[in-house]
């Protein structure tokens, strides 16, 4: 008998929910809940200005969590790792900071046409305020990036080059670390949206070579409201304040301040200690599970639901018909039922699954589709979760009228 | 199972096979109607004489309940005053919102078939699409009732 991951989830309890929109936010284990429960129970201060110990603690804690997501994600030092509210965040911190300082009219920004629209509208915004061009890498029908065509689209005019790890809606990973390559060939800098890979595998930020790496703490067990930006230390330093106020300064007069050094720089406001705190607990809980025990189970889950899925002639997977190639990401049609219906039906059997465009209707109109229903699967899920949404999913054309 | 209930036949019927789902050549009054979030969008169309609703027709795409409640709605107003009309709109959307009596639910007929959105609240804005859409042709501020 396998571990029940789904114990160490206060919210499944005897709930009989199949939980599988893990792609929209994860559950949070016990230990994630408790952490941010004993923050304010026995550690809440304001970190950082306080002298008393209380503060002393918060701020030890907050500095401990930087430490932990420095070696989470492999990058070299603790100043390098800035706290946002969530990816969205972190990529608007790269946009606004270094895009309106860097970017300039004649240059290129390459994002790909699979792009959630976090790493995509702040793109669209710095380019109309500095004049800069937007380009689009489009994927292949499966989802995956052809190398050659983006090496086509690098040259030296490109400034910035902003790619998923792992695409929202078709799961795949893309070659990052290729495309970081070519795009330092040409001086550019490389922006990786890592929300929906942190979850998934191990990240190092050194070996992708990533100029920025943002991540949400929700997404990979930790609270909503904590997200991280990792930066190279000397970016953060060239780089001016996104936002500015309190905690993040040196020493300020009537007309002029002098700001702190990074990360704190970056961090202006009370900060979520709490929060940073929660997403501690989350990867020291993900580290205890371990990456390869969460990768065999999503494999072995997904690919059981998509074998059945497949089966299904009215049912079509979006992008690769291997599962291994989806990081627990399924996402589909059914013939003649909108999304949201099928989403519907399948609430109503206690499933819960995301319908709509994913916040990626770039990739949607790309692909030909409207809108789409995806199932995201996380190491807590069965074969058994599995079974029940393959069961409602097989009787969704029937309940809506339509024959088999 | 409370939405094979919900996917009742009626709605299911007029998702299936819409009586009004077509071009209406020579409209008075063309109007599109989108649910941004989720992408459901009409366009209604309605040919109109002096006070009355003389004909009308959508064509569109979206989910079940956007396009159904579309097709019930034309098939309950076409042939009646716009003002009665503009009622039915005013009864349906507050059907919807939970705040009609029986009675008024009883009086939409087959738009009745909807009123267990009032408890579906991420679908509210599916079975109002046709009748704000509606109402904003009929010159009614549509954001009033909502």
């Amino acid at each position: 008998m396998q571990y029940d991951y789904r114990s160490d989830f206060p919210i499944f309890g005897n709930n009989p929910l199949v939980y599988i929109d893990n792609a929209a936010t994860a559950q949070k284990p016990e230990a994630v809940i408790d952490a941010v429960a004993d923050f304010y129970e026995r550690h809440n201060a304001n970190p950082l200005r306080g002298l008393y110990s209380l503060s002393v603690d918060a701020t030890e804690e907050l500095e401990s969590a930087r430490a932990a997501v420095c070696g989470f994600i492999g990058a070299s030092s603790p100043d390098e790792i800035v706290f946002t509210r969530n990816t969205t965040e972190s990529i608007n911190l790269v946009a606004y900071s270094y895009g309106l300082s860097n970017l300039h009219a004649g240059d290129e920004v390459v994002v790909s046409i699979t792009e959630h629209h976090s790493n995509l509208l702040p793109w669209q915004f710095v380019c109309k305020k500095t004049g800069a061009t937007l380009k689009f890498i489009e994927c292949e029908p499966d989802g995956s990036i052809d190398l050659d065509k983006v090496e086509k689209l690098i040259y030296d005019r490109t400034a910035l080059v902003a790619v998923a790890q792992v695409s929202n809606v078709l799961g795949r990973e893309n070659p990052v670390g290729q495309i970081a390559k070519l795009a330092h060939r040409v001086g550019a800098v490389m922006v990786v949206d890592g929300a929906q890979s942190t979850p998934h595998m191990h990240v190092d930020v050194g070996s992708i070579d990533a100029d920025f790496f943002a991540f949400s703490g929700h997404k990979m067990y930790g609270p909503m409201g904590i997200g991280v930006l990792y930066a190279k230390r000397r970016l953060l330093d060239l780089m001016p304040p996104f936002l500015f106020g309190g905690e993040m300064i040196d020493s300020v007069k009537r007309d002029s301040a002098v700001f702190s050094e990074p990360p704190h720089k970056f961090e202006a406001g009370t900060v979520n200690v709490a929060g940073a705190v929660g997403l501690h607990a989350a990867i020291d809980y993900v580290s205890s599970v371990g990456f390869e025990t969460i990768g065999k189970r999503e494999l072995e889950v997904s690919s059981y639901a998509m074998t059945g899925m497949l089966g299904m002639k009215h049912v079509h997977v979006v992008g690769s018909h291997d599962p291994a190639e989806h990081n627990g990401i399924i996402t589909f049609t059914v013939d003649d039922v909108h999304p949201h219906d099928v989403s519907e039906i399948l609430a109503a059997d206690n499933v819960a699954v995301r319908a709509g465009h994913h916040c990626a209707q770039p990739l949607h109109e790309y692909l030909g589709l409207r809108s789409t229903v995806r199932a995201s699967f996380a190491f807590y899920n069965t074969i058994a979760d599995a079974d029940k949404f393959l069961e409602s999913l097989s009787t969704v054309r029937e309940r809506m009228g339509y024959g088999n | 199972m409370e939405t094979k209930n919900f996917y009742n036949e009626m709605l299911t019927e007029h998702n299936m096979h819409p009586e009004y789902k077509h071009a209406l050549e020579d409209s008075d009054i063309v109007l599109d109607g989108v649910n941004p979030s989720c992408g459901d969008e009409i366009k209604l169309c309605l040919k109109v004489s002096g006070d009355v609703i003389t004909d009308g027709a959508f064509v569109g795409d979206g989910c079940a309940v956007s396009q159904a409640s579309t097709d019930i709605m034309l098939g309950m107003i076409i042939g009646k005053k716009k003002d009665d009309a503009l009622a039915m709109a005013d009864k349906f959307m507050r059907m919807i919102r939970g705040k009609a009596t029986g009675e008024e639910i009883e009086s939409l007929e087959e738009a009745s078939a909807l009123r267990d959105v009032a408890h579906m609240p991420a679908r509210a804005k599916c079975a109002l699409l046709g009748w704000r859409t509606l109402s904003e042709a009929l010159g009614a501020d549509p954001n009033a009732k909502i």
